[in-house]
């Protein structure tokens, strides 16, 4: 089974990024991401209103072990955060795709989009890392 | 690659995520670090802490030699088996490592040292020893498991050769046994009941199966470092190091003062340093907002300014908790600064959890 799912795109710092209906981006952690932070314990969220550079620090997401940056994959406003992480971070463990999403960003420009990795191309990358 | 310990193929069999400490490859969790914290609160872990370093220290003046060399005093272990908990200081004072000493008969005691510190420590054993008849021998030839937890001492005596286990049942807290070539104590590093258990390395993957069969769950170093802080317990290297006395990292009580006439390395500094008074301590942390206090974050309490020593998610209070160096007169509430951000804590008296209860 793919950890990596190919309805999105992936940076090279483990974020996967998902264009939506309404044209904003949705920003979460790769399951990659996940499994080598372990248990999540803490997720710190941006502020919406802030605006975003790309590859700018954005999210902390803190396990047992470690904190660790989130890093916006584009340039945009923060239009909404996951409160919900807020009492349940391990939700990024059971969910990175999904219910553990980070944030959601309106792009400057849509077009950045296509310069972030595809599912194969991150494939490729957590293949070489191993 | 780092030197391996017996159980290591045990580790990867187990899903083990290596990691380099010490210059050990050692499992820092198998599956969920914090299910390997509670296991242990309530009901048993088992890990490999085979990289420690165990040294016997014997000759016809091996006492004398102890007495000098550690802070605490051998002389208080009259009856064999029972364990020490002490500093080895430097002249100045500063910590060069902590140590259990177990005195197994008369003229044979046995340390366990911290592996990070292994060399330095043998090296300064044996250059501090020279004048004494005693002999100082690194055992790269054992294996120490520790099983911990409510229901470890249970599992445990299951499992050990039928002569261990009945000398290793009736054992009080902080003492030992040994039967052909198997050390078993009632001593820990979690804050739980539990044993550690030292044996031939070559024995100790069938022990490890054993215990496993009683359902005693595999933890890495991740569970042992969220168990001890929570227990209060420090860590060599982060709550205390060279620069650091025993009088400022919370081990005071680890100092035998008495009797006056003994000497031992460090004593003089230490005389000094209470004369003039202590001016820092090691408390606990508490952290009163959402976030994570980490080793090396500031304290702040008004005017008084300290630093984090270990911190951590604390699993078993679903909160953050700390041990920080801090001014001798801090009150009880201080703040922590995380990423530039003030946070409240609470000081308290570590431990945080002893024997599954929360305390703080």
């Amino acid at each position: 089974m793919s950890n990596v799912p190919d309805d999105r795109k992936y940076t090279d710092s483990h974020e996967w990024l998902r264009l939506e209906q309404d044209g904003t981006v949705t920003v979460g952690v790769t399951h990659y991401a996940q499994e080598s932070l372990g248990d999540l314990v803490f997720v710190e969220t941006p502020q919406v209103g802030r605006r975003l550079k790309a590859g700018e620090a954005c999210a902390v997401v803190e396990s047992v072990k470690a904190a660790s940056d989130t890093y916006a994959p584009i340039a945009g406003e923060v239009v909404e955060a996951n409160s919900r992480l807020a009492e349940e971070p391990e939700r990024i463990n059971s969910s990175p795709y999904e219910e553990g999403w980070i944030m959601r960003i309106q792009p400057d420009d849509a077009s950045d989009i296509e310069h972030l990795l595809d599912p194969e191309d991150y494939e490729q990358l957590l293949a070489e890392a191993k | 690659m780092g030197y391996r310990t017996a159980l290591y193929d045990k580790h990867s069999e187990a899903g083990a995520r290596i990691v380099g400490f010490a210059g050990w490859d050692m499992p820092i969790q198998y599956a969920s670090q914090i299910e390997e914290h509670r296991a242990v609160r309530r009901d048993a872990g088992l890990f490999d802490v085979s990289h420690m370093a165990i040294v016997e220290l014997t000759g016809a003046e091996i006492k004398d030699c102890l007495r000098y060399l550690l802070a605490n005093d051998v002389a208080k272990l009259k009856e064999q088996g029972k364990a020490l908990y002490t500093c080895l200081l430097n002249e100045r004072g500063g910590v060069l490592d902590d140590l259990i000493v177990y005195r197994l008969a008369d003229g044979h005691y046995r340390g366990v040292l911290n592996a990070a510190t292994r060399d330095k420590d043998l090296a300064w054993i044996r250059a501090q020893s020279k004048t004494f008849r005693a002999q100082v021998e690194y055992r790269d030839d054992l294996a120490m498991l520790a099983v911990q937890g409510p229901e470890a001492r249970d599992k445990v005596l299951r499992v050990l050769p039928s002569d261990v286990a009945a000398g290793a049942r009736t054992l009080a807290p902080f003492t030992g046994c040994e039967r052909g070539g198997v050390f078993a104590s009632r001593t820990g590093y979690t804050g739980e009941d539990g044993y550690e258990i030292m044996l031939p390395a070559d024995h100790a993957p069938a022990l490890w199966d054993a215990l496993r069969e009683q359902g005693v769950h595999p933890c890495g170093l991740g569970a042992r470092d969220t168990l001890r802080i929570e227990a209060g317990m420090n860590l060599y290297g982060q709550d205390m190091n060279e620069t650091v006395t025993p009088l400022e990292c919370g081990l005071a009580w680890t100092v035998a003062w008495g009797p006056a006439e003994r000497d031992f390395i460090g004593r003089e500094a230490l005389e000094a340093q209470r004369r003039a008074g202590v001016q820092h301590k090691l408390v606990g942390l508490v952290l009163e907002a959402r976030g994570v206090i980490r080793a090396h974050q500031g304290v702040r309490a008004g005017e008084l300014a300290g630093t984090v020593t270990s911190g951590s998610f604390a699993p078993t209070l679903g909160k953050s908790i700390g041990l920080a160096r801090v001014p001798i007169d801090i009150g009880e509430r201080c703040e922590v600064e995380i990423r530039d951000r003030f946070l409240p804590a609470r000081v308290v008296k570590p431990p945080f959890v002893r024997r599954g209860r929360i305390l703080v």
